[in-house]
């Protein structure tokens, strides 16, 4: 009988740290396939990544009109695109914050800091936020390089190794990410930290 | 001799008196309100993140940028208050941008007149300290670690004022 208690008891400690583990183990890593996806772009259109047939792979960048390290990237993202769609690895933005917790960051307000900074990329809404959490997203910005045909996640992180000062970047991650998937290598970094903001949500 | 020793007795006596002033001055500039933060590279702070003193530690990692640190600052503002005389201690690592020190931070600790110690952590080499401090931490702000030397955990979230008390009450009776 007190074996059977103990065992009980020990699994139910398992469930209890597997159920804990699991929690804080969301979302996309390196190595996963990710999901399409079809949310709003600041032009009205639906997009989703199957429209992009000619495309070897995404960059897509979490962000949003309100970080001030996102919008110390935003010459940056668009610096990305202008290189990179061409050559097949295109940006895809996606504001995740609930404009209701952040209301800087309404759709309205996408389609104004569009407008006003000239994004060449499209900047979609993760409207009811399903599509961050999927990823794992936890701030903005927070880049994730996607390769096709898998749709396998190459990359997580920092757009480059100085997120507030593009004077002093030393190293471009994605760049150097995206560079080498083209070559046909694997790539040499998979994972980096930055600062961000955390992404907005009502409780 | 005597020549070169007066020489040296004067020049140690104007040294002496010129110290003096300035610590004069420094004391009255604070009554004056004139607030300086001092600026750290991540080599610098790690020792406020390592002490093995019997205080228990609250280190809010925060910016004026941030609305929700923003929001949860006077719950760390009253934990350094009211838990004073258990040994508790707050730091507020700001990670505002160097640039906007005077212009946004300094103004920010005044106008809130927030009592406990405020450093900036100013190191672009986030991809080293950022694992370093934790390693399941993403960047993302606010987050908080608080330590003793028996306990260390570290929070990717955002606090209310119970939920910020009944963690810091783990490591005060454990």
């Amino acid at each position: 009988m007190k074996t059977i208690k103990s065992t009980l008891l020990l699994a139910v400690i398992a469930i209890i740290t597997l159920a804990f583990t699991v929690k804080t183990d969301k979302g996309y890593k390196v190595g996963d396939t990710i999901e399409d996806f079809s949310l709003k772009n600041v032009d009205g259109d639906k997009i989703s990544l199957k429209d992009y047939d000619d495309a070897k792979g995404f960059i897509i960048i979490f962000t949003c009109n309100t970080c001030p390290y996102s919008v110390a990237n935003e010459d940056r993202i668009i610096a990305l695109q202008d290189k990179y769609e061409e050559l097949g690895y295109p940006v895809i933005a996606i504001n995740p914050n609930d404009p209701k917790a952040q209301p800087g960051d309404s759709f309205e307000k996408m389609k104004v800091r569009a407008e006003e900074k000239g994004f060449n990329f499209p900047y979609l809404f993760d409207e009811g936020q399903k599509v961050f959490p999927k990823f794992g997203a936890s701030k903005t910005p927070h880049v994730y390089i996607v390769s096709k045909p898998e749709m396998k996640v190459e990359y997580i992180g920092a757009i480059d190794d100085s997120s507030r000062d593009a004077s002093a970047v030393k190293v471009k991650y994605v760049e150097t990410v995206v560079d080498e998937l083209l070559a046909g290598k694997t790539p040499s970094i998979t994972e980096t930290r930055a600062i961000g903001c955390s992404i907005k949500t009502v409780k | 001799m005597i020549r070169k020793s007066i020489f040296l007795l004067v020049f140690l006596a104007i040294t002496f008196s010129c110290k003096k002033e300035k610590a004069k001055t420094e004391i009255s500039e604070k009554k004056h309100s004139k607030i300086e933060v001092t600026s750290l590279d991540y080599n610098q702070l790690k020792p406020y993140l390592e002490r093995k003193d019997d205080k228990t530690y609250v280190v809010n990692f925060w910016a004026t940028w941030c609305a929700p640190c923003v929001k949860e600052l006077p719950y760390f503002e009253k934990i350094n208050k009211a838990y004073a005389n258990q040994n508790v201690e707050v730091l507020l690592v700001s990670l505002d941008f160097p640039k906007q020190v005077d212009k946004k931070l300094i103004p920010f600790i005044k106008k809130r007149n927030l009592q406990s110690e405020v450093v900036l952590l100013d190191d672009t080499n986030e991809n080293v300290w950022i694992p370093a401090i934790n390693e399941n931490w993403s960047g993302a702000l606010p987050a908080t670690l608080i330590y003793n030397k028996n306990n260390r955990k570290f929070y990717e979230q955002s606090f209310t004022y119970e939920a910020l008390e009944n963690e810091l009450k783990t490591f005060l009776n454990p």
